[in-house]
């Protein structure tokens, strides 16, 4: 079951360039969340501050509180292993792993987190492929294919099924479908709109339609700040900002 | 589509958008510059670069095979003349001569095995303890190492692989060897003595001296390559692991040796070739004497160091002779190790694709 995210005075910093100014945002649990924003614009800074994959860049660092149902991001006692556990993460460009079998790829998270029982290790490798609706494709060739061998769509949905093996609490999704053709696009967006009855979707697009199709919220970010956060359909009908206007109806960005 | 709904948003349109702001040229204009533009090049390729003044591309193919021949034609008259000049000891002993124990020139007695053995254990040695120690470096250059740090070690590392092999082995034989007798090979023979790997008289020199020499002499190699083949792995692939959960040394093997151990394995098999042609140093502390002791503390023999050795006080047609038969054999060595280390790569691999950058 996905939980909620609190988001309160969250800024981040490249080296001595602020990404992110001072961001407050709450995301609903079991919700699809959209992030728009033209490039540069800090909407991926913000989803990897969320499981503090931000800090894993040389010289990047962030500051804030984020809270993930009751789990303190940002706490002093907090270990940055253990939020990325909870919180599963996909990235723009398909990364499997090329060394290893499908399964294995599924699995990785798995013995990660020190699962060795074989039998309930097939069990989630095929419930994590189903959720992902890859199983029909990949089932009879689970340990002969390598994670490289397919395609990018696949790739793609292979890596949220990696994702969700370890049954994380959120999944935040950095632009999952803009390396894909449309046929692929439109599985992935499928996809996202099934995984809210389990978790709670983070997702961050340029393509603004995808956000409009999958997403129950919105917000728009430019320049590092947070412009506007609403309902989606109330930011793509009658935003109450002039910038975002300005954004969705294609005058920049 | 200066008022009309962007086709991108199924939106209402909110406002007149602002005319374009700069002049666009009109099409005739383009077209224009495009024919002045592309003719002026025409006429550059026609008129600077005839023909004749070319090289073909057959000539080109011609040399580029060329070259790829003399590889092989190196590598079989290599061999051709290490078996014509070693036909004498060839005749005497035939194949004996490879398992042959003894080695007795006053007696004109000849057998290889000595030699090998020291070549292959000592060689064998060296990687036990380099291939740890380089992928260690490497792992701290690539992974954990602050920038400025980086090229300071890196360029430390590479010095190693610099420094003539003579300075090794003068090292060893004053730093190196009497460090050994006098600390290292006593604990040794307290602590793991009962393996039987280590006792017997302590001199200093022997097998144990020259795995260690020859372990620093690789170490630049293996993790020179080391380094180069995880810097190559994508980012990604450790955002990867990262992500679901891994500490900094999961991501590590996870992420990144494995994803570079074909890489990995092709500098330790750079690094053993090194090693089991390298002469100098090894013949300075390994003691020089053809025989085969199961302990470490013993003096050996390697190949290399018997034909550097022996070769100028060789006398006699059959002495010369075996000496370049042991050359033989050691050029044999080499091709079946290397075979050896090509089929391990492949047993890796295993059909699995390599990492695509």
């Amino acid at each position: 079951m996905g939980v909620g995210i609190e988001v309160r005075g969250l800024n981040a910093w490249y080296g001595k360039n602020q990404s992110l100014n001072s961001i407050d945002m709450t995301v609903a649990a079991n919700h699809v969340t959209a992030v728009i924003g033209p490039s540069g614009c800090g909407k991926s800074t913000y989803v990897r501050c969320l499981n503090r994959m931000h800090e894993t860049i040389p010289e990047a660092r962030a500051e804030g509180s984020v809270k993930v149902g009751e789990m303190d991001v940002y706490g002093s006692g907090s270990d940055p292993v253990e939020v990325r556990r909870r919180i599963g993460m996909v990235f723009q460009k398909p990364n499997p792993f090329p060394t290893m079998s499908i399964y294995d790829n599924v699995a990785a998270g798995l013995k990660l987190n020190g699962f060795r029982n074989r039998k309930q290790m097939d069990e989630l490798v095929e419930r994590s492929l189903k959720l992902a609706a890859l199983w029909e494709e990949v089932k009879d060739s689970l340990h002969k294919k390598s994670g490289a061998s397919l395609s990018g769509g696949q790739q793609q949905r292979l890596c949220i099924a990696r994702a969700l093996a370890v049954e994380p609490e959120v999944l935040l999704m950095d632009e999952p479908a803009s390396a894909l053709d449309p046929i692929s696009t439109s599985k992935i967006e499928e996809l996202i709109f099934q995984l809210k009855q389990h978790y709670t979707v983070v997702i961050v697009t340029h393509n603004m339609q995808q956000a409009a199709r999958v997403a129950e919220f919105t917000g728009f970010f430019l320049m590092g700040s947070l412009i506007e956060y609403d309902k989606t359909e109330k930011i793509f009908t009658t935003p109450a900002d002039k910038r975002t206007e300005d954004y969705i109806t294609g005058r920049f960005g | 589509m200066s008022d009309s709904v962007d086709p991108m948003n199924p939106t209402e349109p909110l406002g007149q958008l602002p005319k374009p702001a700069t002049a666009i040229p009109s099409m005739a204009q383009v077209s224009k510059e495009r024919k002045t533009a592309a003719s002026t090049v025409l006429q550059k390729i026609r008129t600077s670069h005839p023909r004749a003044s070319r090289i073909p591309d057959s000539v080109f193919a011609v040399i580029i095979l060329l070259s790829a021949i003399s590889v092989f034609a190196i590598v079989v008259l290599v061999a051709w003349e290490l078996i014509d000049k070693s036909r004498l000891s060839l005749h005497q002993f035939g194949i004996g001569f490879f398992y042959g124990h003894d080695w007795d020139p006053v007696a004109g007695s000849f057998g290889a095995m000595p030699f090998i053995y020291g070549t292959l254990v000592s060689s064998f040695l060296a990687l036990l303890m380099a291939v740890p120690l380089s992928i260690g470096v490497a792992v701290y250059v690539t992974e954990m190492c602050p920038q400025r740090l980086r090229a300071i070690i890196s360029f430390l590392v590479e010095l190693l692989a610099a420094i003539p092999s003579v300075i090794y082995g003068l090292w060893g034989i004053f730093v190196l060897a009497p460090l050994l007798r006098e600390y290292v090979e006593p604990f040794l023979a307290r602590t793991l003595g009962w393996t039987g790997l280590f006792t017997g008289p302590m001199y200093g020199l022997g097998m144990l001296a020259a795995g260690i020499i020859m372990a620093i002499m690789v170490v630049p190699v293996i993790a020179s390559i080391t380094r180069e083949v995880m810097t190559a792995v994508p980012q990604n692939q450790r955002e990867a692991v990262l992500a679901l959960g891994a500490t900094r040394w999961e991501m590590i093997r996870m992420g990144v040796l494995r994803n570079a151990r074909i890489g990995i394995v092709g500098g330790v098999i750079l690094g053993l070739g090194r090693a089991l042609g390298e002469t100098m140093a090894v013949t300075m502390v390994i003691g020089n004497r053809p025989e085969i002791a199961k302990s470490l503390f013993a003096p050996g023999y390697t190949m290399a160091s018997v034909i550097a050795n022996e070769f100028t006080e060789a006398t006699g047609d059959l002495y010369l002779s075996a000496l370049v038969e042991i050359g033989l054999a050691l050029f044999i060595v080499t091709l079946i190790v290397n075979a050896l280390a090509r089929l391990l790569v492949w047993s890796i691999t295993g059909g699995t694709a390599r990492v695509r950058a």
